[in-house]
């Protein structure tokens, strides 16, 4: 009879999905869209951008790191420059996005004192792509800064001037598909399970439910399950999108990569869950839904603002945010390819927020109206 | 078991003015009876029925349903009664046929198993069997709830406000369908702000601002009527009933369509010669005035005046 009672549940459940054009579009069609927009827009803007440079030191080691960053795919080195009041006219005509200053004496100061400074003029009137220069303009001076100290004792060190974001693949679209997907995951689980029960308190459905022999955990798990399944559908999606539209390979096991997005998206049910039991009506739950869930995923999982560069308060508040920690496992997973040994703890952490947050459920959930 | 449905000393208050919603209730139905709660919207009809059907939880006093006490045994009581919230509460993006379905599974039961017992009921639906609910009208929305609520053969029934909405045609059909219902023993409960279906009950309450006002049989609450009541009415009625509520002849007036209802504070002959003549001498013409039964409606107004 409990197995009956609990499938005739799941059924409704997917009929309520399935009827709703509305709710399918949202569920299927935003992960497309954001996978495609952040793609490519993000792909785009870093191609071949124009850069000066004011060598001043012009010795060995200034030619060798300017090569390189003429080499680099993400740059066009525009020409040389001869003093600072020239790099300011280049970068007010909007051609040039960046410039770099070598002081004289840099490998003097490398070879003596083992570091050197360096400077980064960005055209930060438009910040995303003066940022995203800098990533990869910093990327390239370390690439050069550890080749050269392969070959030597005490190593050296190349201090550029500005603050950078920290971007060790030098590719966009690695940093943004794990980021997505937990954004993604996280606004259709929270949000969709999160209506779905508090569509029942306000329509007065719940108000039959309730008189009537069902356990509150078969409602929960019901509601789950259909959004757990169309969820790793869009896991699928935004893979196979990853894979051959945006040509980003999964270096791990794509098995595992599911199993925690299962995981992950567990957490999520749960967090929807939590905030239904509270929430009165579906606006609320929504909005909760928003201002809890997708705020603090793009602002505190380290998938648009690092973690490393926030005050320490801020860091401490990333550790409560679950899709902080499903971005870390499908970084590893994905674009480094590592095992489960390396993301256990991040794995533990989910599902320990999966199990305190669905025990609060049920504690919360109420059996009257009251 | 004599008594299906008891209430002792109930009250109900809501916020933190604690406002009493049902003040210090007591009722009892019996078994196999079918007893109306009457009363306008806010009497607090909505807020027993919650109370019965484990929904709320009362302030003071205590009921139960089929001695199960409501607070303490509320899982047996919800196993056992069918529910019908004044609201129409199915799901709207389910078909007719797959609500039925899914509440019988829900209470543990088939569609096919307890048929007989709505077959009647569906049989006007059933055309309809797969239109969404959303999409039925209101006289057939109230039928498949009907259906829904009445799909595990609950011992105890509760609808309220089951005709609240609904066409006078569907309204009568609804009743008869109850008198059916009522012929399984199964005990029901209705509220209805409609006076005129308060005779279709075995017995009923009169409800006003959370207090009960007469537990009775519908005869037998208009048997108690005191006084004779007549109609009374003229060619300008809106005049006519501005004279005779300062008429001290007049004990009450109250307007019932085309005609006044009025009892005067004198009985017999010489009161409604000695009314007919101040009538006709302030200027009234064709005033009929005739003896007549009082209904429920005037019953209920004559107790809320004291």
């Amino acid at each position: 009879m409990i197995n009956n009672q609990f499938l005739v549940f799941v059924k409704k459940e997917f009929a309520h999905v399935l009827r709703d054009r509305k709710t399918l579009l949202v569920l299927f069609g935003l992960p497309v869209m954001q996978i495609l927009i952040f793609g490519f827009a993000l792909t785009n803007e870093v191609k071949n951008a124009s850069i000066v440079v004011l060598d001043q030191a012009k010795d060995h080691q200034s030619q060798r790191l300017i090569g390189r960053i003429g080499a680099s795919r993400y740059f066009d080195i525009e020409g040389a420059v001869d003093d600072e009041e020239a790099i300011e006219q280049n970068l007010r005509s909007g051609k040039v996005k960046m410039a770099l200053v070598i002081p004289s004496g840099f490998s003097y100061d490398l070879a003596h004192r083992n570091k050197a400074g360096l400077r980064i003029i960005a055209d930060a009137s438009d910040p995303n792509t003066a940022n995203t220069l800098s990533n990869y303009l910093s990327s390239i001076i370390m690439d050069e800064q550890a080749e050269l100290n392969a070959n030597v004792p005490v190593p050296y060190t190349i201090i550029p001037e500005m603050r950078m974001l920290y971007n060790p693949q030098l590719k966009g679209v690695h940093n943004f598909v794990p980021g997505v997907m937990a954004l993604v995951l996280m606004l259709v689980c929270v949000m969709m399970t999160a209506i779905s029960i508090v569509r029942e308190k306000e329509t007065g459905t719940m108000e039959i439910l309730l008189v009537s022999p069902f356990k509150p955990l078969l409602v929960i798990l019901s509601k789950a399950v259909p959004y757990l399944l169309l969820s790793l559908v869009n896991v699928g999606t935004i893979l196979l999108l990853s894979v051959f539209v945006l040509d980003l390979p999964v270096n791990g096991s794509i098995l595992l990569l599911l199993a925690e997005s299962t995981m992950f998206i567990i957490t999520c049910l749960s967090i929807g869950l939590f905030i239904s039991v509270k929430a009165q009506s579906q606006q609320t739950a929504m909005l909760i839904s928003l201002m809890g869930m997708m705020l603090p995923t793009i602002l505190f999982s380290g998938f648009m603002f690092p973690i490393e560069n926030m005050p320490k308060p801020l860091q401490a508040i990333t550790n409560i945010v679950p899709s902080r920690w499903y971005y870390i496992i499908v970084k590893s997973i994905m674009i480094k390819g590592l095992g489960f040994q390396a993301i256990w703890k991040e794995t533990a952490i989910l599902a320990g927020m999966a199990v305190f947050l669905t025990l609060v459920s049920l504690k919360n959930f109420k059996i009257r109206l009251e | 078991m004599m008594e299906a449905i008891v209430l002792d000393h109930i009250t109900k208050t809501y916020g933190k003015e604690k406002i009493p919603a049902v003040n210090d209730v007591s009722l009892t139905v019996k078994s196999g009876e079918l007893f109306g709660l009457i009363g306008p919207d806010g009497a607090g009809k909505t807020s027993i029925f919650r109370m019965l059907t484990t929904l709320l939880l009362p302030d003071k006093g205590s009921a139960s349903v089929n001695g199960h006490d409501i607070v303490r045994d509320y899982r047996q009581i919800r196993n056992t009664v069918g529910y019908m919230p004044g609201k129409f509460s199915l799901y709207q993006d389910l078909s007719v046929e797959e609500n039925l379905k899914f509440f019988a599974t829900v209470f543990g039961t088939t569609v096919e198993k307890n048929y007989d017992l709505i077959r009647e009921i569906y049989v006007q639906i059933e055309p309809f069997r797969k239109r969404r609910a959303g999409k039925l009208s209101g006289g057939m929305k109230q039928k498949l709830a009907l259906c829904c609520a009445l799909i595990h053969q609950p011992e105890v029934l509760f609808l309220d406000e089951p005709t609240t909405g609904v066409d006078p045609v569907s309204r009568k059909e609804f009743w008869e369908m109850l008198q059916r219902i009522k012929k399984k023993n199964i005990t029901i409960m209705v509220s209805t702000p409609y006076m005129d279906e308060a005779s279709q009950c075995d017995r009923i309450a009169l409800i006003q601002h959370g207090n009960i006002l007469s537990v009775e049989t519908p005869s037998a609450v208009i048997r108690a009527y005191p006084q004779q009541l007549y109609a009374i009415r003229s060619e300008d009625i809106y005049k006519l009933m501005k004279s005779l509520r300062s008429n001290p002849l007049v004990d009450s007036c109250h307007s019932f369509g085309e005609y006044l209802h009025i009892t005067l504070s004198e009985q017999g002959m010489r009161a409604e010669a000695a009314l007919l003549a101040g009538l006709a001498a302030e200027g009234h013409g064709n005033v009929v005035l005739k003896e007549i039964i009082p209904g429920i409606e005037d019953c209920f107004i004559r107790l809320l005046k004291n």
